[in-house]
């Protein structure tokens, strides 16, 4: 079990926290006008990443927040966490 | 033979004058077996049994062969026990560590009718029918012949037995954080501990024994002048007498999970009197440390040899025996021999020769190497026997050692040579080297190397800065598990790491040097020989080959592997380690394998011709010994286990005689039974009842929200189907909620309060979900949305007035209109209701006139009384979950997760009505014109009457066109809901079937699980009032 550093809340434990896959994929604007592929691939396929990953967390446990973090998912070492709407950091 | 019956005091034959952790003044009683004994205070039981005689204490595992104590530690494979009896009974407990308290009851296990004569013994007659793999070959074999062996494996596979009462014991987690955790307090632990508190950072220590110490309990070194458990006695009072360190004692840290998050269970009454057992307050603690660095210092554990015989009762690992004579005063045997291939034994043979035993030592090193050790030099000056370049060939006895077979060992090591001698003795003290206590290091993720001059794996020395995995886990392993078994370099090392892990030493490298030891000086006893020089014979021979005869080389005992059996694993080709141990099951009892992986793959690599490493490692895994249930339960059990959500007109539903269901956290009312009557009979007097004069059901777990914010409409325009840019102030909305498949997850009314005011309802079991929900899309998605949520759940109590006669009640409580022009149905008013500020909501779950009244929760109670009171002249009924969900079902209102299952579509539920295709866009929406969506043949809910009206089917029967004369049948759908509605009079039924929208009128069959098949018609899902004419009241 790890700790997560949220942006808000500072270095917590894992157990408050939970996951919801890749990050930055925005939500489609013009929904009418994609065909059934391009909106399948919004819903449904992700990455599965060896190694460095960008994903969403929520602290839903905790202040209820959401942001970004960066883990590589050979390790699990969490590199850093940010707000949404921030950058992500290179790495 | 000897009988070695204590008298009341305790002492025995076997029993010496003192030992450094027994007070052999005070005796303590204790049953083994039904057999009164009298140990000493200090004991173990395991070291109470050996003074009392009793070699033989269990059988084994799948032979049912007579075993014996084999160690005096954690890593006990044989002397497993059932403790105690009753409601506290504990199975598998290593009598190795349980300490001996007035009263103590224990069973020997896995053995019937009693440990002597075992009718499983009968399994050693055909041992050949159970070799390696043959749990494996048995379940391969056609599933007739699982039957046959089922009930003999079962019954052969139990260890102990469990409790069957309800644990009485308390339990607690505890969480902690600290800078500094140091794992094992013996002497390199001791120093750590010490060098690390001189900080003044948090530090914690923590040791499994009754008594810190570790190896000094019984090493007889010396440090700093004094014996070295005075040594640790005084390093233990220090330390706690220092404001920054917490010394615990009792406590097994069993867990290294990531980011240094350690699990311990610490036992804190186990070991008194069992009448303050009772009275504890606390039986076991179970500490979640979180801690910057560790130092693990947990020691090293002793390997055995491989030689023919080598389970009988009395075979002891050497370190063992010199703990017994040494800590416990007690003398396993009076006549010893003592079989090695390391140095480390020969101050076994010193001890047990000074404690009166007869001692003669075979050593399988040539001797040429034993001439030139130092330790065998004083040994035999010392008048004992040294039989080198030799070997045990057998052991005569098989509940007890009577005398050991010794032969020289040819040149190659394989096979014997020369006249065998018989040489008489009890006890059978082996070491074949050390093993460091690595499962921390290895649970920490931590990467292991092979030591040559050890024959053993040791924590990999360097850590690369990029090694990621390694580095989330910072630790430093210290003294022996690190491999350093010399005492001034254990001291030395542990002081070193203990200033490194605390940040106090800029300069990491450790060196042995007195100025890094903390100017600790120390010398191990005499004859205490290092564990270097360790010979590499794996296998020891006896007079036939490997599995051609009947004498076994047992190199796991608890599960009762052979070397035969690693030799038939070769041959089958399961070589690897991992294929090893599980076609071999060596390894995998609850010991873990902690005397037995290690020359389980050298055995491998001798047969492979190749090095341990290139066999592989081991993983060890969490606990590192078993932890009881109730301590990772803690105090979380009974009322504590699961919060209990209840409203606040609980009191009055318990006076009221509700029976009550569980509906995610909550307690809800389920039904209200009057008189006798049961279930079905309430159920329907409470469905009647509604729909006739006026019914109250309390409707305070339904999920609130209360959204707020400039953005609010075109918020919820986007979470739901439907429109809701117009909606006005005082109008409410049913809604549903599409995920972004398309798929229905929540429904519920929300009402526009004010202009960006807005009350939001869900399901019970769905409100945080839609929370989350919301939030989710206001913080990732829309951030610049002006919109606020919060959950008002708590905070409102609801009682839902249904029924025809609802507006005359409610009349009489409140202060507005409730005729249909001036309140009329789905609208809002703010009102004053039984004396009291509330919110009246217009809106329906049955269909009937309806009345949804919020009040702030303090004054829930009062007014669910105040309406009970004022519907008494209307006969008003006080309903539960199953008359709401019957009379919802009248009406076809679906109940998401009955009705629909995450796959299922506005759409497919006949709700067309409710998506605005003209919008833009909401959540979901693209999704309902995917092709897969969108084809006719899905599964569509519908109503089902079944040709009897009488019949009620099971919720979840299958329905098929076309009846077939066995299963399988293509499956047509599934009943979601069905109910006996008193109010149509017949059953009814919700399904979803396959393109059941156009089929109505049609039939269909159910079919049932016991056979029985059901004839029914696809119908329209609303049963009574098909006008929707009952709303007005
Ligand atoms: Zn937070």
């Amino acid at each position: 079990m790890f700790t997560i550093e949220c942006p808000w809340c500072g270095n917590r434990d894992q157990s408050e926290f939970t996951c919801h896959g890749e990050a930055h994929i925005a939500r489609p604007l013009n929904t009418e006008s994609m065909t059934d592929e391009q909106w399948g691939d919004y819903v449904f396929f992700r990455k599965n990443t060896k190694g460095i990953h960008y994903e969403r967390w929520v602290h839903a446990f905790g202040c209820r927040r959401w942001f970004n973090a960066v883990r590589n998912t050979v390790t699990d070492r969490i590199s850093s966490t940010y707000k949404p709407g921030e950058k992500p950091p290179a790495n | 033979m000897n009988q070695h019956l204590s008298d009341k005091s305790g002492k025995t034959e076997l029993r010496l004058a003192k030992g450094n952790g027994v007070d052999t003044g005070v005796a303590v009683s204790f049953t083994y077996d039904g057999v009164s004994y009298q140990g000493v205070k200090g004991d173990t039981l395991a070291s109470a049994l050996i003074a009392n005689g009793v070699r033989l204490v269990g059988r084994s595992f799948k032979y049912h062969r007579p075993r014996g104590i084999f160690t005096a530690g954690p890593e006990e494979p044989n002397a497993l026990v059932q403790l105690g009896e009753g409601a506290r009974t504990e199975p598998n407990t290593r009598a190795t560590q349980v300490e001996l308290f007035d009263g103590l009851v224990a069973h020997s296990q896995n053995c019937f009718p009693s440990v002597k004569y075992d009718i499983g013994a009968v399994n050693s007659l055909v041992s050949r029918f159970l070799p390696a793999g043959f749990y494996y070959k048995t379940f391969m074999w056609p599933a007739s012949m699982w039957m046959t062996y089922e009930k003999f494996i079962r019954r052969a596979a139990g260890l102990g037995k469990s409790p069957q009462q309800q644990d009485p014991d308390k339990y607690e987690q505890l969480h902690a954080h600290c800078e500094v955790l140091v794992v094992g307090a013996g002497p390199s632990g001791l120093a750590a501990a010490k060098s690390a508190a001189a900080s003044g950072k948090r530090i914690i220590l923590m040791d499994e024994q009754s008594e810190m110490g570790g190896s000094l309990l019984w090493n007889g070194a010396t440090i700093e002048g004094k014996p070295g458990v005075e040594w640790a006695r005084q390093q233990v009072a220090e330390l706690k007498a220092m404001p920054n360190v917490r010394v615990v004692a009792r406590c097994t840290v069993t867990s290294y999970l990531d980011h240094n998050f350690i699990a311990a269970a610490e036992r804190i009454s186990d070991h008194l009197p069992l009448s303050e057992q009772e009275r504890a307050p606390i039986r076991q603690r179970f500490w979640k440390i979180r801690a910057a660095q560790v130092v693990v210092a947990a020691g090293s554990i002793e390997r055995p040899l491989l030689f023919a015989d080598n389970d009988r009762p009395g075979v002891m690992l050497s370190a063992a025996v010199r703990t017994y004579i040494n800590r416990y005063a007690v003398l396993p045997a009076q006549e010893m021999v003592v079989f090695c291939n390391n140095d480390s034994a020969y101050a076994t043979a010193l001890d047990a020769k000074r404690a009166g035993a007869a001692v003669t030592v075979v050593d399988l090193r040539s001797s040429e190497v034993v001439n030139a050790s130092a330790a065998a030099t004083l040994v035999r000056d010392a008048g004992v026997e040294i039989l080198a370049g030799c070997a045990i060939a057998g052991i005569n006895g098989k509940q007890q050692i009577r005398s050991v077979i010794v032969q020289h060992l040819s040149g190659d090591k394989r096979s014997l040579s020369g006249e065998p001698r018989e040489i008489s003795c009890q006890v059978v003290a082996v070491s074949g080297g050390w093993n460091p206590t690595v499962h921390l290091h290895s649970q920490a993720r931590g990467k292991l190397e092979f030591n040559n001059d050890l024959q053993a794996f040791v924590a990999a020395g360097n850590v690369s800065a990029s090694d990621e995995i390694a580095l989330m886990n910072p630790h430093l392993m210290s003294g022996a598990c690190n491999g350093e078994f010399d005492i001034a370099a254990c001291l030395a090392d542990g002081w070193s790491k203990g200033l490194q892990a605390a940040g106090s030493s800029a300069d990491s490298s450790s060196d042995s040097s007195e100025a890094n030891a903390g100017g600790i000086t120390a010398s191990a006893a005499e004859a205490d020989g290092l564990c270097s020089k360790v010979a590499a014979l794996w296998t020891v021979p006896t007079t036939h080959e490997i599995g051609q005869g009947s004498r076994k080389h047992f190199h796991d005992l608890q599960n009762d592997v052979t070397v035969a059996d690693i030799h038939l694993a070769a041959r089958e080709g399961y070589q690897s380690v991992e294929h090893l141990k599980r076609y071999t099951t060596t390894g995998m009892g609850t010991d873990q394998g902690k005397t037995s992986n290690v020359v389980a793959l050298a055995v491998m690599a001798e047969l492979r011709g190749t090095g341990i490493p290139e066999v592989g490692t081991t993983t060890f895994r969490p606990p590192y010994t078993p932890v009881t249930f109730g301590a990772v339960a803690g105090q979380y059990t009974g009322e504590l286990f699961l919060q209990e959500r209840t409203t606040a007109m609980q009191p009055w539903h318990v006076a009221n005689g509700a029976v009550f269901e569980d509906v995610g956290d909550w307690k809800r009312p389920w039904y209200f039974p009057r008189g006798d009557e049961d279930m079905h009979a309430a159920v329907q007097r409470e469905c009647l009842m509604v729909r006739q004069s006026v019914g109250l059901l309390d409707a305070s777990t339904l999920g609130k929200i209360d959204i707020r914010g400039r953005d609010s409409a075109e918020f919820l325009n986007m979470i739901y189907t439907n429109a809701w840019l117009k909606l006005a102030p005082g109008k409410c909305r049913y809604g549903l909620m599409l995920n972004e498949h398309g798929m229905v997850f929540d429904d519920g009314v929300t009402t526009c309060i004010a202009p960006n005011h807005y009350h939001m309802t869900t399901t019970t079991g769905g409100a945080a979900r839609v929370m989350g929900w919301l939030e989710e899309w206001l913080q990732t998605e829309w951030p610049e949305k002006q919109v606020y949520c919060t959950s008002v759940t708590e905070q409102w109590a609801v009682t839902a007035v249904n029924g025809p006669n609802a507006r005359k009640l409610l009349s009489k409580v409140t202060d507005v209109p409730l005729d249909n022009e001036q309140f009329p149905h789905m609208s809002y008013m703010s009102a004053t209701v039984a004396g009291v500020p509330a919110r009246i909501f217009r809106i329906s779950f049955t269909g009937e006139l309806s009345y949804e009244i919020n009040v702030p929760a303090r004054y829930g109670l009062h007014v669910w009384e105040s309406l009970v009171e004022a519907g008494d002249e209307y006969d008003v009924c006080v309903y539960g979950t199953e008359a709401m969900h019957v009379l919802r079902a009248e009406k076809g209102f679906i109940i998401v997760g009955q009705d629909t299952d995450g796959t299922v579509t506005p759409y497919d539920l006949g709700m067309d009505w409710i998506v605005n295709n003209t919008k833009a866009d909401f959540l979901g929406k693209r999704s309902l014109s995917r092709s897969d969506t969108s084809k006719p043949d899905r599964r569509q809910l519908v109503g089902i009457l079944t040709d009897e009206p009488e019949t009620v089917l099971p919720e979840g029967a299958h329905l098929v066109s076309a009846v077939l004369e066995k299963p399988p049948m293509p499956t047509e759908g599934h009943i979601t809901s069905s109910y006996f509605s008193p109010n149509a009079e017949r059953s009814i039924a919700m399904a979803l079937v396959t393109r059941g929208l156009s089929r109505k009128g049609e039939k269909v069959t159910a079919q049932l699980m016991d056979g029985r098949t059901v004839s029914a018609t696809i119908v329209d899902p609303v049963f009574i009032d098909a006008k929707g004419e009952h709303l007005n009241g």
